[in-house]
C-alpha cells in the first residue's frame, strides 16, 4: 500500500472520521476559552475543573447503574457537564471573593473530585481501563452518540465566546473599567466560567480530564510569543489546537501511542520551538532601532556618551538632552 | 441636571470604614478637584460613586440616574490610576480603547470602531502607538491609552484618578490641554488629584477629603507654607544650572 492510499484508508475509516471530527472541533474551541482563562490570570483553572469532573463521570455512571441503562457510561458525559459547571461556578465565586482561604478551599475540591471520582466509579463497577479511558482520553472509542454532544457543544462555545470575545476581553483585561462602564461583570465572568466546564467536558474524550488544561493553555502559549494583539493570538491558538490535535490524531493510526498524551507532547515542543526561535528572528528584525520613546528629560547630565547625544556635541561640558 | 449626586456614602473595605458620610453634588459643566493626602479615601469615593466598589450606606445618581443598569453608561468615562496588569496575553493600544467602546447595553463595539478608536489616539497624540502591545509602553504612554479609552466615548461625564502621578512634565501639559478642550466642550469632569499643580487654571471647585470625610468644598484651598506661594510648583521644572563638565571637578589648593 503506498502512501495515497494509506491516507484514504484512514480517512474511509468510520472510527478516524468521528475521532477527527471530535479532534478539529475541540482543537479549535479549547484555545478559545484559554484566551481568556489566561488573560484572567486563571491559567490552571481549567485542570481544577477536569478534577471535579470526574466525580461527575462517576456519579453518570452509578445513576446509570441504578437505573440499568445501557452501555453503563451512557451518563456519563450529562454527569461530566454538571459537576464541571457546578464547580467552575463555585471556582469563580471564590475568585469573586478574593480571599486567600479560598486557596485551600480550592485545593480540597480539585482532590476530593479525584478521589471521589476513583471511588465512586469502582463502586459503580467501573474498570481500571475505564478510569484510565477518562483520564487519558480514548477519542478511539467515540460514538456517534457522543460526537453529536462534542460538536454541538463545541459549536456552543465557539459561537458564544467568538461572538462575545470583546465583551468577555473587557471583563478579562480590566474588570475594574469594565464595572464603571456599567458592563454585566457577574454575568460575563460566569460565561467564561461555563465556558471553561463545557469546553472541559468535550475535551475529555479527546486528551482526557488530566490534560484538558494542556489543550486549552498551551497553544495560547505559543501564540502570545508570536502575536501582538489578542485578536490575533485568540486566532492563531486556535488554529495551533487544531493543528496538534489533527496531526496527533494521525500519528496514532499508525503508531500505538495514546493519542492525548501525543496531542500534548506536540504542543509543547511547538511551545519550546517557538520560544527558542522567537528571540532570535525578533533581535534580526528589531536591529538599529532604538525602543525608547524621544521625549525630553529635566536631568542634566554631561554626554558621556556621544551614541545618546542627538546633536554633534561641540566640546565636553554639553547636557545630555 | 446634576452629573453626580451621592448622599451619606459611606464604603468599607476589609472591615474599615473608608469613606464616612460623603454629600457630594457636581452641576454638569462644572470641573471639581478631589484632594487629600495619600489614604484619604478619594480614590475609593470616585470608585464608589462609579459602582467599581460598593457603599454600605447612601444614595447615588449618575446622570440623572440611580448607580445600576439605569445610568446612561456610554457618557461616563473613567480614568483608573493605572494599567491594570492584566496576564500576559499580549494586547495592542488600539485593542484597549476598542474595550471603551463597551458599556452596560452595548456589549459589541459598533462596525465603525477602528476609525473612532484611532481618532481617540490622535487626539492625545499617540495614533503612532497603535499597533503596540501595552505591555510595552512607557508609564506615560500607557495613561495616554487610558483616558483615549475613556474618551472614545465622548463622554458627558468623565472621572479621573490621579492622571499625571508618574508623569513627565511634557505629558501632564497635554493632559491639561486635553481637559480643558473637554471643559470647554461641555463635559463634566472630576478628577482625583494628589497637588493641582498645572490644573489650577482649570479647576472651579475644589474638595478636599480627610479620613474619609469633606473638610473642605469650595475654591482650590491654599497650600501649606511656602508650597502656598504663587509660584510654587511641587514638580520643580528648574531653570537650567551650570552644566557639569567632564573635568576634573576636584581642585587641590594650599592655603598657607
Amino acid at each position: 500500500m503506498n502512501g495515497w492510499e494509506q491516507v484514504l484508508a484512514l480517512l474511509s475509516s468510520p472510527l478516524m472520521q468521528r475521532a477527527l471530527v471530535a479532534a478539529v472541533l475541540v482543537g479549535a474551541a479549547a484555545p478559545v476559552v484559554g484566551t481568556f482563562l489566561v488573560q484572567r490570570r486563571m491559567a490552571l483553572m481549567g485542570d481544577g475543573v477536569g478534577h471535579v469532573a470526574l466525580t461527575g463521570v462517576a456519579l453518570g455512571w452509578l445513576v446509570g447503574s441504578w437505573a440499568a441503562v445501557s452501555p453503563a457510561d451512557s451518563l456519563a458525559v450529562p454527569g461530566a457537564v454538571v459537576a464541571a459547571v457546578v464547580g467552575s461556578v463555585v471556582i469563580e465565586l471564590v475568585r469573586e471573593r478574593g480571599r486567600t482561604s479560598g486557596d485551600l478551599a480550592l485545593a480540597i475540591m480539585f482532590y476530593g473530585g479525584i478521589a471521589g471520582g476513583v471511588l465512586l466509579i469502582k463502586l459503580a463497577g467501573g474498570t481500571n481501563a475505564n478510569l484510565m479511558s477518562y483520564l487519558f482520553g480514548s477519542i478511539s472509542t467515540v460514538s456517534t452518540g457522543d460526537l453529536w454532544w462534542t460538536a454541538a457543544l463545541a459549536v456552543l462555545v465557539l459561537v458564544v465566546g467568538v461572538g462575545l470575545r470583546w465583551a468577555l476581553f473587557a471583563v478579562s483585561h480590566d474588570e475594574e473599567f469594565a464595572r464603571a462602564s456599567g458592563l454585566p461583570v457577574r454575568a460575563l465572568s460566569m460565561v467564561v466560567a461555563v465556558l471553561a466546564a463545557l469546553t472541559v467536558t468535550i475535551s475529555m474524550r479527546v486528551v482526557g480530564l488530566l490534560l484538558v488544561s494542556a489543550l486549552m493553555i498551551v497553544p495560547v502559549a505559543v501564540a502570545q510569543i508570536v502575536s501582538r494583539s489578542f485578536g490575533r493570538t485568540m486566532l492563531l491558538a486556535s488554529a495551533i489546537g487544531v493543528g496538534v490535535s489533527v496531526v496527533g490524531l494521525v500519528i496514532t493510526y499508525w503508531n500505538d501511542v495514546p493519542p492525548g498524551a501525543t496531542i500534548v507532547v506536540l504542543a509543547i515542543g511547538l511551545y519550546a520551538t517557538a520560544a527558542v526561535a522567537h528571540p532570535i528572528v525578533a533581535r534580526r528584525r528589531a536591529a538599529g532601532r532604538d525602543p525608547h520613546p524621544d521625549v525630553l528629560d529635566d536631568v542634566l547630565v554631561a554626554a558621556s556618551d556621544p551614541a545618546c547625544a542627538p546633536e554633534p556635541s561641540p566640546g565636553p561640558g554639553t547636557t545630555g538632552r | 441636571m446634576n452629573a453626580i449626586e451621592a448622599d451619606g456614602v459611606q464604603v468599607t473595605l476589609g472591615g474599615q470604614p473608608i469613606v464616612r458620610g460623603v454629600d457630594l453634588t457636581v452641576p454638569t459643566r462644572q470641573v471639581l478637584a478631589l484632594l487629600g493626602a495619600n489614604g484619604s479615601g478619594k480614590s475609593t469615593l470616585v470608585r464608589a460613586l462609579l459602582g467599581v466598589v460598593p457603599h454600605v450606606a447612601g444614595s447615588i445618581r449618575l446622570l440623572g440616574a440611580p448607580l445600576g443598569p439605569d445610568v446612561p453608561w456610554q457618557r461616563v468615562g473613567y480614568v483608573p490610576q493605572r494599567m491594570a496588569a492584566a496576564g500576559g496575553v499580549p494586547t495592542t493600544a488600539l485593542e484597549v480603547v476598542v474595550s471603551g467602546m463597551l458599556h452596560g447595553r452595548r456589549l459589541r463595539p459598533p462596525r465603525d470602531r477602528r476609525a473612532r478608536a484611532l481618532a481617540a489616539l490622535d487626539a492625545l497624540g499617540v495614533a503612532d502607538l497603535q499597533d503596540r502591545r501595552v505591555q510595552e509602553l512607557s508609564g506615560g504612554q500607557q495613561q495616554r491609552v487610558l483616558i483615549a479609552r475613556a474618551l472614545v466615548r465622548e463622554p458627558a461625564l468623565l472621572v479621573l484618578d490621579e492622571p499625571t502621578s508618574g508623569i513627565d512634565l511634557p505629558t501632564q501639559g497635554t493632559f491639561v490641554d486635553a481637559l480643558s478642550r473637554l471643559r470647554d466642550a461641555g463635559t463634566t469632569v472630576v478628577v482625583v488629584l494628589h497637588e493641582i499643580g498645572p490644573f489650577a487654571p482649570l479647576i472651579d471647585r475644589s474638595v478636599v477629603l480627610r479620613h474619609g470625610r469633606v473638610v473642605h468644598d469650595g475654591p482650590p484651598p491654599p497650600a501649606r507654607g511656602e508650597h502656598g506661594d504663587v509660584d510654587h510648583d511641587h514638580t520643580h521644572p528648574h531653570a537650567d544650572p551650570e552644566p557639569p563638565t567632564d573635568g576634573p571637578d576636584l581642585t587641590l589648593e594650599v592655603t598657607p
